[in-house]
């Protein structure tokens, strides 16, 4: 019995190891592809490491396109999206939860019903109503669209409603105004929601890759993923920069995710949209 | 002051405070709500008009009734990517499902450093899919470590993958799987860690085995959250688009154009804006319809 118990905990050991090998194989393939060179990356037989790694390559990027440009604009828009939805989201959702109005779950129905739209069937109308506004190709659209997130008013709802009434309404009658109940009483005790939608939409604009080739068009306005798609159409068969230009665009988020990868996996679990 | 006075005055008051609380209501509604009716209802509602016309967005927009709606069904293009998104989800669906319940079995165990695992396992889906797309082109190249590995194992002459007509839209799915499996196990785990053990007391004290407990126990246990998987894997399966911007383009060929895809290249490439919004609705009642059917199924098999 106790000899079978072992086997079979080696064994499942065995098996975690190797569905994680199979997890980061392409990330160690392209990590050690980025400083190979270019003979080595499809070398028969197979070589893992390279002989003395080409640290060139990744210079050579910054020299091709205007990477930390690239850098640039992804923070900006990811952090004033993030930012400017917490706030709008977390407003309708205290409305949608904590104050009484006529109509009030049939806003909100109506809100949770366009989160079941794709993001084919709204592009073109966007589109059209950026350029009318003469905001093609000017990171604004991409953070005001952002904005007025229908998931992250339902999110924030959602969590709003697990807070205690009567701890709104002891506030009430000391003669606390809404404003103030909503930042002194709610805000403090919603954090973990705040920290799970400020991670989701992070990554969400941060990853994002069809609103940028929708709207942008200039190469000195590109967030990182269009510009390691441009560089891919660009340089095709600079396989070992391409590998360097992917490595770098997956830096900064890696690092987050090693910080904060609580708040990432229970986010995007609890939320079931993916980035 | 008599009861009557008194009962009037009260109401007045009740009726000025609901008041003072709608209005309130209001303007912490009205960032959020105001943006949602230009930037989200809007679009949606101008989309629907729009399919009805024949337009590029700059000159005059003709009305053409259900032209566009008639057409599509007469393009291959169209055709072809339909039946590309049905393969798709009809084989990554399943199996990255599939392969997350076992995935969540095996981490489901007591032994220590389980969360490593955990957040390698959840690694694929915080990346970014065009990174890890152009990632996976090379993975997957000729002599990429694939092919290698297969040599190795004696196979002479493996698939061409991307590059092939026949392999292309598998070798997507593979890297879908991929991406999801882990993200599924993961949230599977959570479902199979609320299963109350007295139930697998019992089943065992009845005589039932691995394999009965599994098919007793586990799964109708597990079934509301498989559920969930499946609606919301479904949903996404049918707007993959980055993953073959970044792998395939739609080729070779038309071997891997799925309805996305098609449908950017109407409205951004051919500038066909009342075109490319028909296929979007279209596309859009494909996935309510899917989800209805997962919706209507769930009787027969979720267990609440």
């Amino acid at each position: 019995m106790k000899k079978k118990q072992v086997a079979s905990r080696a064994l499942i050991i065995f098996l975690l190891v190797l569905v994680a090998f199979i997890m980061i194989m392409p990330f160690i393939w392209m990590v050690l592809g980025s400083v190979k060179m270019k003979s080595e990356l499809f070398a028969v037989p197979l070589k893992w490491l390279p002989e003395t790694p080409v640290w060139k390559n990744y210079t050579d990027v910054f020299e091709k396109v205007p990477f930390l440009q690239f850098y640039w604009n992804t923070a900006k828009v990811a952090v004033l999206a993030t930012l400017g939805q917490v706030v709008t989201c977390a407003l309708s959702a205290y409305a949608f939860s904590k104050l009484e109005f006529r109509g009030r779950d049939v806003l909100f129905m109506f809100y949770l019903a366009t989160m079941m739209i794709p993001g084919q069937v709204t592009m073109v109308p966007q589109y059209e109503l950026m350029n009318h506004l003469n905001l093609l190709n000017n990171h604004w659209t991409l953070i005001l669209l952002r904005w007025f997130s229908p998931f992250g008013v339902f999110l924030l709802r959602q969590f709003f409603i697990s807070i205690p009434d009567s701890l709104v309404e002891a506030a009430r009658i000391d003669g606390a105004r809404e404003v103030k109940i909503f930042t002194t009483v709610i805000c403090p005790l919603a954090k973990p929601a705040f920290a799970t939608l400020t991670t989701l939409t992070f990554l969400n604009a941060w990853n994002e890759f069809m609103g940028p080739l929708i709207f942008l068009n200039e190469k000195s306005k590109f967030t990182l993923q269009m510009g390691i798609r441009y560089f891919q159409q660009m340089f095709g068969t600079e396989y070992t920069l391409i590998m360097a230009s992917t490595t770098m665009s997956l830096i900064p988020i890696l690092l987050i995710y090693m910080l904060a990868q609580k708040y990432f996996i229970e986010g995007i679990a609890a939320s079931g949209i993916k980035g | 002051m008599d009861a009557a006075v008194q009962v009037k005055v009260k109401r007045r008051k009740l009726n000025s405070y609901k008041k003072a609380q709608r209005n309130t209501a209001i303007l912490f509604l009205i960032p959020n709500f105001l943006g949602f009716l230009i930037f989200i209802v809007y679009p949606v509602l101008k989309s629907l008009y729009i399919s009805f016309f024949n337009w590029d967005g700059l000159g005059n927009a003709e009305f053409i009734g259900i032209q566009n709606y008639v057409r599509l069904f007469q393009d291959s293009t169209f055709r072809i990517s339909f039946w590309n998104n049905i393969h798709y989800t009809l084989v990554t669906v399943p199996l990255s499902i599939f392969l997350g319940i076992l995935i969540a079995l095996l981490m489901n165990t007591k032994i220590k450093g389980i969360q490593v695992f955990r957040v390698i396992y959840f690694l694929p889906q915080i990346t970014s899919m065009v990174a890890i797309g152009i990632v996976w082109t090379t993975v997957l190249a000729n002599y990429g470590p694939v092919n290698q590995f297969l040599m190795t194992f004696g196979m002479e002459n493996p698939p061409q993958w991307l590059s092939s007509t026949q392999w292309a839209l598998i070798s997507v799915e593979i890297v879908s799987i991929w991406r999801s499996m882990g993200y599924n196990a993961v949230i599977l785990l959570a479902g199979l860690q609320g299963i109350n053990a007295e139930l697998y007391e019992a089943a065992k004290i009845d005589g039932a085995g691995v394999f009965k407990r599994f098919t007793k126990v586990t799964i109708p246990m597990l079934s509301p959250t498989i559920f969930l998987c499946l609606v919301m894997q479904m949903i996404g399966s049918f707007q993959v688009f980055d993953t073959i911007m970044a792998m395939t383009q739609g080729g070779p060929g038309r071997a891997t154009n799925v309805l996305t895809y098609y449908i950017y290249q109407r409205a951004f490439v051919d500038w066909r804006f009342g075109y490319a919004s028909a296929v979007a609705y279209v596309l859009f009642a494909i996935i309510l319809v899917f989800t209805l059917i997962q919706f209507i199924g769930q009787r027969k098999w979720v267990n609440y």
